[in-house]
């Protein structure tokens, strides 16, 4: 069957919303652990290491759906600023998910911290024993998590600005699935590039018969 | 499915409850309200989470912070524990406790060590005889990589429980500024409010510091757990016992540094030892509240022998960047319960990254004095 080009490959959309739940759980893991000293501390230093390579391994997967599949493109109407911060900020979540993982590993490597994902694995270290890289590094790490934790918001907003205020098909695009019940669906619709888009597309009868299936 | 919206009458779309008539303007106003609102819940969830917006929680940063506040800022140290001295040497296991614990150093094998003495308090210029109380603490490294990091005290008891009343403590121990020493008045009161402490006040008050390092037993305090490879579970408390006990002790309190000295003499002459002896819980044993000794009646099993052959300045030593985080343990040793546990590592890190970024020089921090300099 044909994908729908105005949304998300299914292991785009998977992943998208597993490592929004991962990611975001992951920051706000992480700024609890620092600012602990009960013993919630240690039970969530325990969560946060595994889960930062788990977070690792989905990105890596992550960017070869991205390069495998063409997301949908925007909306030809959307002005160029927007469409220039969109892209922006995509490859800056990208960037982030990918070096977060590896700043933290990093990080205790240079600290001649074991690696320990739990009671028995054990990651080898990826940074010489250093004092100022470990300073350097772990001083990165709450930065670029301010960062993410910033771009995530702009993302979150920006996802809510599309699906509530221009109502163009961008959020449905990530929600996909079952569009009949995303929001965008429910709202009512202006006429969009992305509409003009899909109508150009559907003019090819492999895609109509999708559509008629549909 | 993708024309269908746009063939569908508008009728037939179900009515969103707070759906706008229209796509006009100033309808919009409560979408955008809607989008702040929840961009502002998610910052005020995450300040909570951080702790930014609940100041009244205990904080590592807000323990250390109390700690330079009692001890002033020495750029380059540990905050706590701050004067000491590297060692080095290794653990040789008997094979004792390896029924216990998993954890291949207790089997009869060396394991390197890389540790440090110390006196308690964040000053690394204060008198050697200013504290009865030494600690240490080691690194000790598996062939697998694993590691057992340990920090172990010359008392019986912890003074304290909780991080909240060790953070009372060192409130009431502050130096007021108009005498140099801490307010009797405010210490009695935190001692008459903590009836925890009559352990710790009862041998402290015939406590001595000790003339040497060498000399003295150090002990965990805090309990943790041993898991064997069946995955039995023992709670165990561990220290240091020392095979020297001279009388030599007694001649404490010439001087002001006359640790460092006494341990190079020593180890000139041949390697310290201690015995590991590890102390197994019975049931009902309190394994979360270190101002609690356990019965004298436990039986004890000696785990092996901590030898100790080199000593070099914590400046230049390999001990300087060693974060001695009680929680770094290898598989086979466990945490217990106890709540000083978690807040020692928490406290411990935020220490760490102070002095590291003391020791790089980053901006916005005070570079170490020059040994040369140093009272």
């Amino acid at each position: 069957m044909t994908r729908d080009p105005n949304t998300f490959a299914l292991p785009a959309r998977v992943l998208h919303w597993l490592m929004a739940l991962l990611i975001v759980a992951m920051l706000f893991i992480g700024v609890g652990m620092v600012a602990s000293v009960s013993a919630r501390h240690a039970w969530l230093v325990g969560i946060h290491k595994p889960l930062g390579i788990a977070i690792l391994i989905l990105v890596v997967a992550r960017i070869a759906v991205r390069l495998r599949h063409r997301p949908p493109p925007l909306p030809a109407e959307l002005p160029p600023l927007q469409k220039l911060a969109a892209l922006a900020s995509h490859w800056l979540l990208y960037a982030l998910m990918l070096a977060m993982p590896l700043v933290g590993w990093a990080m205790l490597s240079a600290g001649g911290y074991p690696v320990m994902l739990s009671e028995s694995l054990r990651l080898p270290p990826i940074f010489p024993v250093s004092t100022t890289g470990f300073a350097v590094l772990r001083h990165a790490h709450t930065w670029l998590a301010m960062l993410l934790f910033v771009t995530f918001l702009a993302h979150m907003a920006a996802a809510l600005y599309h699906g509530l205020i221009r109502r163009d098909g961008v959020l449905a695009s990530m929600l996909g699935g079952a569009p009949s019940k995303s929001l965008d669906h429910q709202l009512p619709k202006r006429t969009t590039g992305r509409d003009n888009h899909a109508a150009i597309v559907s003019a090819d009868p492999s895609v109509n018969s999708s559509v008629d299936l549909g | 499915m993708i024309d269908r919206d746009s063939t569908r009458p508008p009728l037939s779309t179900p009515p969103a409850a707070n759906s706008p008539p229209t796509n006009s303007a100033p309808s919009h106003g409560r979408w955008w309200a809607l989008i702040v609102a929840v961009v502002a819940l998610t910052v005020a969830a995450f300040g909570y989470v951080g702790s930014w917006l609940a100041p009244h929680r205990l904080t590592p940063k807000k323990l250390v912070n109390q700690l330079q506040d009692n001890a002033g800022t020495h750029a380059g140290y540990r905050r706590n524990h701050a004067k000491g001295v590297c060692v080095s040497g290794y653990f040789e296991g008997n094979g004792g406790a390896a029924e216990y614990s998993e954890a291949p150093l207790f089997g009869k094998v060396r394991t390197t060590v890389v540790g440090r003495f110390a006196i308690p308090g964040g000053n690394p210029y204060a008198p050697d005889s200013s504290v009865p109380i030494r600690s240490m603490a080691l690194r000790l490294t598996q062939a697998n990589g694993e590691q057992w990091r340990t920090g172990m005290n010359s008392m019986p008891v912890f003074p304290v429980a909780t991080p909240q009343a060790f953070y009372e403590q060192l409130q009431a121990q502050q130096p007021d500024p108009a005498t140099g020493k801490p307010d009797p008045a405010k210490l009695k009161a935190f001692f008459a409010a903590h009836p925890e402490t009559a352990a710790f006040r009862a041998w402290a008050k015939t406590a001595k510091p000790s003339a040497s390092f060498a000399t003295d037993s150090y002990d965990s305090l805090n309990a943790f757990d041993f898991v064997n490879v069946q995955g039995k579970r023992q709670s165990v408390r561990w220290r240091m016992a020392p095979y020297v006990t001279d009388s030599e002790a007694a001649s404490a309190g010439i001087g002001t540094n006359y640790l460092d000295a006494d341990l190079a003499r020593r180890l000139a002459q041949g390697p310290l030892r201690w015995h590991l002896l590890v102390t197994l819980a019975q049931p009902g044993d309190p394994t979360n509240d270190a101002t609690k000794a356990w019965p004298d009646d436990r039986s004890t099993v000696d785990a092996g022998t901590l030898v100790i052959e080199h000593t070099s300045p914590q400046s230049s030593g390999p001990c300087r960047d060693i974060n001695y985080d009680p929680l770094v343990l290898p598989q086979g040793i466990e945490a217990s319960d106890d709540p000083l546990l978690p807040a020692r590592s928490a406290a411990y890190a935020d220490s760490y990254l102070r002095r590291t970024s003391e020791e790089a020089h980053l901006p916005g921090t005070t570079a170490p004095a020059a040994p040369e300099k140093q009272p």
